[in-house]
């Protein structure tokens, strides 16, 4: 299908079909939206793209009906769209899904996809007629799940294609997904590609937003790409576009190396874990990491990476194994036992085992090292609102005052407000980061990598779980790798090889190339 | 203008500014309502619901929740009444009511906490089963109070103003200190933010929360300790309900029933809130009965409002 030519000269009549314009929004100090203008045609997936912060999350919620630009406005087919809640989007044919999907766990997917508009007489429900009609609906978008299984029993790939199934019951006409394979496998994220291409063929319009730029040129007819709430390029073709263009107009300047990995020298062995093993590992697993040194952890999800480095951390209950720093036996039966002793994690899931939402960066950042500087446990203000600020402008956090509630940061900056909260603990010797960068644009990526070095230069032993081949390759000393709760392979940065970590990573009898995409 | 009032109603400070508005407008349109005896009516009046509230404030700021406050406060001010009536020492009675209220407490902390039972049915049950005690340790029966001396807790002055409005002040302040300036009030804070987080963060959640009911306990014992002064003698049906008129206050005040928020002064107006319009109704005549349905409504606005001011802040 040839791309669709599009002009959006300033103070034109609107010729596409999903238009927004001059879209401004403003939150309490921050500009979220300023003057926003671009327009998507039918049967088209438009890609929108921008660093955390810059805006995308604000209107795809203006788009979704849960917010309301300040000025401006949206049409869909020439008609200006004036809805003020999520249900008129809806009910408008505009469906978002988003990352946190909207289902009930313990009704069926037929149950679920039927919610609100469940065929029924006198108010019992008609099953045989439900059934019939989710499951004729689905067969004919081509998405293959068993409609009367519970949705807590999906996996999550499964519950995507349940959430996008529901957009097809309701007859949607733009359809939006916000990060829609941040946590699909490979294989769940074919299916969803497919599904896609799909609806596309079907005259939908489809709102693509992500950070991946291989799904965004592979699936992308159009592209927006936003900086700092304004609209920084907009792409009615990809043919002639690069993705270090893209990079470069989301960051707003070139970014070469991402990586920049910067040797160092090691030193003593500085984490020795032996033998682990609890509830969500059985089989025992050890190994070793050395002050300044990377050691990475490749596999895919599942694997027992995270689960390995909650038993180190105490944050799960250890059956077996030992753990010791500098040589010295860690008890660790508690976080907080692991904090004292130096080893400290951040976790891979941000939003539940992060950030402590309602309160406020200052206190994100002191929670824990604020008992270094109590006394008789009343806590010591000017410190903690120097540590606070020192913090935040040294790992450069993009925020109006230490005081703004951490729910109110893009991903990218909760995150380092959380490495924050970590060294501003005394004595870390051990940092253990699980999916450092899940969800975080390129310019805080490459920032947060600088940070890892730093630190590994000062002698902390970091230990890495990615589940992105490319990013333990990069800043990587050595890499451990992972399959089915066990370590396969260790390799160090001479002998790093895709192929070879994929095979290590892969059950038998799957071969690399399947998932090498 | 409008804008300006908006802001001002559902900004931080909107409580305490409806608060005021309503003081002043009370004042003009009930007699006898700003005078210096009805001042001190109402501090007393408010004093058992007041220093409750205290601790209950960090109770709900962690997403727990307390209902055994009531039957605690009956059992402490039994206690106090029958170990001072036995021992022929009111300090002894005293303390033995505190450490009654501590013990109660810190169960329901343990089970709470270690065995991971849900707040509202653990405490639903230690309720029923304190109220038990209560009534089989006098027979179901007020118990008369030997000592004047134990009177005087509730009857003595200082700079003209009663003990009970003294001790309440001193735990407001306490309290107030407690919440924002010490670790175990941010970890509180903390914990009713996100309980998880807060584990992985090193925060010693368990403990954090058995202390937050033993303190519940220790300050109920306070509490059940005036009443019984106050009212001259330990009656096991005391304070029935004082849950309800204590959850109410905090609410009133702003503390969030999904945790992680809440402050001293929020609650301090919420307290005294409920007092002036208890107060109100009763110096112009209404009738107890409708006195609940005011109660209420009370309620439902100020959760309303407080919605009203969390979508404002942009927060869901």
């Amino acid at each position: 299908m040839p791309p669709p030519v599009w002009h959006h000269a300033e103070g034109s009549t609107p010729v596409s079909f999903l238009d927004f314009s001059h879209i401004t929004k403003t939150y309490p100090g921050v500009k979220a939206l300023s003057d926003v203008s671009f327009g998507v045609d039918k049967g088209a997936v438009h890609g929108l793209m921008g660093e955390n912060g810059a805006g995308k999350s604000t209107l795809i919620k203006i788009l979704s009906g849960d917010q309301h630009a300040d000025e401006g406005e949206i049409s869909i087919d020439g008609k200006v769209q004036a809805y003020s809640s999520t249900r008129d989007a809806f009910d408008n044919g505009v469906i978002v899904i988003h990352q946190e999907l909207q289902l009930v766990p313990e009704l069926t997917v037929a149950e679920n996809l039927s919610l609100g508009r469940f065929p029924a007489s006198a108010g019992i429900i008609a099953r045989a007629r439900m059934l019939d009609d989710v499951g004729a609906k689905l067969k004919s978008a081509g998405i293959d799940i068993d409609i009367s299984r519970k949705v807590k029993t999906l996996s999550i790939g499964e519950r995507q294609m349940v959430e996008i199934a529901k957009a097809i019951m309701l007859d949607a006409r733009v359809i939006a997904l916000d990060e829609p394979t941040s946590s699909l496998s490979s294989r769940e994220s074919e299916i969803l590609f497919a599904l896609i291409d799909r609806l596309r063929g079907e005259g939908k319009v489809i709102i693509y937003v992500s950070h991946r730029l291989d799904e965004v040129f592979r699936l992308c007819d159009s592209l927006t790409v936003l900086r700092d709430g304004k609209l920084a390029a907009h792409h009615a073709s990809l043919k002639d576009v690069t993705r270090d263009q893209v990079v470069a107009e989301m960051v707003g300047r070139e970014i070469s190396d991402i990586w920049g990995f910067r040797p160092r020298p090691s030193g003593n062995v500085r984490l020795k874990v032996d033998a682990v093993s609890g509830a969500k590992l059985k089989t025992p697993a050890g190994f070793e990491a050395r002050a300044g040194e990377i050691v990475g952890f490749f596999g895919l999800i599942g694997a027992g990476r995270s689960e390995l480095m909650r038993l180190v951390f105490g944050a799960d209950p250890r059956s077996g194994g030992s753990i010791s720093v500098d040589g010295k036996v860690v008890r660790a039966t508690d976080p907080h036992d692991a904090i004292r002793a130096g080893i400290v994690l951040c976790s891979e899931d941000r939003k539940h085992d992060g950030i402590i939402q309602g309160r406020s960066i200052e206190e994100n950042i002191n929670i824990s090292s604020r008992r270094h500087h109590t006394r008789f446990g009343v806590l010591n203000r000017a410190s903690e609102i120097a540590t606070a600020d020192t913090f935040i402008k040294k790992l450069k956090v993009r925020t109006p005052s230490r005081k703004q509630d951490i729910i109110n940061l893009s991903g990218g900056n909760q995150q380092k407000v959380i490495l924050g909260r970590w060294l501003s603990e005394q004595g870390v010797r051990v940092l253990i980061v699980d999916e450092p960068t899940r969800g975080i644009d390129v310019g805080a990526k490459a920032e947060i990598y600088d940070l890892l070095y730093q630190l590994a230069e000062v002698g902390m032993a970091i230990v890495v779980v990615s589940s992105e081949l490319p990013e333990v390759m990069g800043i990587c000393d050595r890499i451990l790798v992972m399959c089915g709760g066990r370590i396969n392979a260790e390799l160090s940065r001479d002998q790093f090889a895709e192929k070879a970590i994929l095979a290590a990573a892969l059950p038998d009898q799957k071969t690399p190339d399947a998932i090498a995409s | 203008m409008t804008d300006q009032l908006k802001k001002i109603l559902l900004g931080e400070q909107g409580l305490v500014v409806i608060f005021i508005v309503a003081f002043a407008l009370v004042s003009l349109l009930v007699p006898n309502f700003l005078t210096d005896r009805n001042m001190l009516g109402l501090l007393q009046s408010v004093v058992t619901v007041g220093i409750v509230a205290c601790t209950m404030m960090f109770c709900l700021a962690a997403r727990d929740f307390d209902l055994s406050v009531g039957s605690i406060v009956a059992f402490a001010g039994m206690v106090a009444v029958m170990a001072s009536n036995a021992t022929g020492s009111i300090l002894l009675g005293l303390l033995a009511a505190i450490a009654c209220g501590a013990f109660v407490g810190f169960i329901n902390g343990v089970v709470i906490a270690k065995f991971r039972i849900n707040a509202l049915i653990t405490t639903l049950a230690t309720m029923q089963i304190v109220r038990g005690f209560a009534l089989i340790a006098s027979d179901g029966r007020a118990v008369g109070i030997n000592s004047p001396d134990f009177y005087q807790l509730a009857l003595s002055k200082l700079l003209g103003i009663p003990t009970p409005i003294w001790v309440l002040a001193v735990l407001f302040c306490i309290f107030g200190f407690v919440l924002n300036r010490t670790v175990f009030g941010k970890n509180t804070l903390a914990i009713g933010g996100n309980p998880e987080a807060s584990r992985l963060a090193g925060v010693n959640v368990d403990w954090t929360r058995i202390w937050i009911f033993a303190l519940q306990g220790v300050v109920c014992g306070i509490a059940g300790i005036l009443l019984a002064s106050r009212i001259t003698s330990g009656q096991p049906n005391a304070a029935v309900g004082l849950e309800l008129s204590v959850i109410s206050a905090c609410v009133l005040g702003g503390v969030s029933l999904a945790g992680g928020r809440a402050t001293m002064s929020g609650v301090i107006v919420g307290v005294l809130i409920m007092g002036i319009a208890e107060n109100a109704m009763n110096l112009l005549n209404i009738p107890a009965f409708y006195q609940y349905i005011v109660r209420g409504v009370i309620l439902l606005l100020a959760v309303l409002l407080d919605n009203l001011r969390s979508s404002a802040l942009g927060r869901r």
